[in-house]
């Protein structure tokens, strides 16, 4: 069974990448654009689309008014300090059925900005939030970013690699 | 005393019922702790269950939950406390009527519980109010709720009419409004100092609990003890980077295949 899924996810993207590459190639993103570290994992390397995040607007509105992908599910950030970028993540369904479509973004960690989804996705406003709000990234044309978890007098990005280390167990250090 | 209950009993048995008027007073009070309808995270589940016919809470008198702190005797905090939380559960507490109980309830309102070194999480609820019973557990059981109540009874039942704080003329600590926090760019202040600060030692209680109403500020718990920590997140580091590159080598064969 998760045979058949893992098979019609990557149908899926296949199609979805040949798509893209037909009609907004200049908005894939071309890998190997944020340095791996010496020796470490390469935390970059995946099979799923990556597109460039300015582009991730037009993306988005590709996905639904051309291939049908009118359900977007979940936005989520990624912080790979080592590699100097964040990588958002961004899931999409189709309503008729099947897996997610899975794109994801990176954006350099000295100025997380990217363009908002909100305006076409009223749902995307909460998740937009929490992302600015725990990773401080900054979602352009976004009609309302203000913290969602955090009080607004809270200085910090809670969920960032470099957020000062808190508790009794990092004392002796 | 024993000898007093002993007598007691005997003449109850026979119809003749004998009590001082702070017996019969912490009677009327124990048998009838109305809790405050006030739930947090998963333990106010464990809190449903206790309330509701399978445990029964209403064997002890407890049963009525009631929607306004105006109302409530006990409450019980149940659950993580964020610290965004803080100053409603405070204003909470200020809004009931003495006399007035706190059962913290679980890991988290207790210590912090799992979320003790995150950012969000209070270390514990004594820190802001004063509490009379500790229930462990994470969360704990209907059982560890229904001793817990069991436990304040007996303290009510040891409280003197003439010694409890909330009675007499004369002013006594914890009788007035407990400081509400205020959110700062760091955590919670009072009074514009931070209360107890992320990567501090672990402070005491700020007030003890039930009759004689000590406050103290910033003391440390234990400051005796010289604290090594291990470092947790160097083997950790190790770990995930190794599952990682077995990761991603398995995606590649499976590409490959």
């Amino acid at each position: 069974m998760s045979d058949d899924n893992s098979e019609l996810s990557a149908r899926q993207r296949d199609e979805a990448r040949a798509a893209l590459q037909r009609d907004l190639p200049f908005a894939l993103s071309p890998s190997g654009s944020f340095p791996s570290p010496e020796g470490g994992p390469d935390l970059l390397a995946t099979s799923d689309i990556v597109v460039e995040a300015q582009q991730i607007a037009a993306v988005a509105r590709y996905l639904r008014a051309s291939l049908n992908y009118i359900y977007l599910s979940n936005i989520t950030a990624v912080d790979l300090l080592a590699h100097g970028c964040f990588e958002l993540v961004y899931h999409f369904y189709r309503l008729s059925g099947g897996p997610a479509l899975t794109i994801k973004t990176r954006l350099p960690r000295e100025k997380p900005e990217l363009p908002s989804l909100t305006p076409f996705w009223p749902g995307a406003a909460f998740q937009e939030r929490e992302a600015y709000d725990l990773f401080g990234i900054v979602f352009k044309g976004h009609p309302d970013l203000r913290r969602i978890y955090m009080w607004d007098e809270f200085e910090g990005f809670p969920m960032r690699k470099d957020f000062v280390r808190q508790g009794d167990k990092y004392l002796s250090e | 005393m024993p000898s007093d209950d002993a007598v007691q009993s005997d003449l109850e048995q026979q119809g003749v019922f004998f009590s001082t008027l702070n017996r019969f007073y912490n009677w009327g009070r124990r048998s009838s702790v109305w809790p405050m309808a006030f739930g947090l995270a998963c333990c106010a589940i464990e809190m449903m269950a206790t309330g509701l016919s399978r445990y029964d809470l209403a064997r002890f008198g407890a049963e009525l939950f009631r929607a306004s702190p105006r109302q409530a005797d006990l409450m019980i905090v149940a659950g993580t406390v964020t610290k965004k939380m803080v100053p409603q559960v405070v204003r909470l507490y200020n809004q009931m009527p003495e006399p007035r109980y706190v059962i913290s309830m679980g890991a988290c309102a207790t210590s912090g519980g799992p979320f003790r070194d995150g950012y969000n999480v209070v270390r514990g609820i004594d820190l802001y109010i004063p509490v009379d019973v500790y229930v462990p557990g994470c969360p704990p059981r209907p059982e560890a709720l229904l001793h817990a109540l069991m436990t304040l009874q007996s303290q009510i039942d040891r409280q003197n009419l003439k010694q409890v704080r909330w009675y007499g003329k004369k002013a006594r600590p914890q009788s007035q409004d407990f400081p509400v926090p205020s959110y700062g760019p760091h955590g919670l202040e009072i009074d514009g100092k931070l209360v107890d600060p992320v990567g501090s030692l672990p402070l005491i209680s700020s007030y003890s609990s039930p009759m004689e109403g000590e406050q103290r500020r910033d003391q440390i718990e234990h400051p005796e003890l010289v604290r090594v920590f291990p470092d947790m997140e160097r083997e950790l580091r190790e770990e995930t980077s190794a599952s990682y590159a077995e990761a991603l080598e398995g995606e590649d064969q499976h590409v490959r295949r």
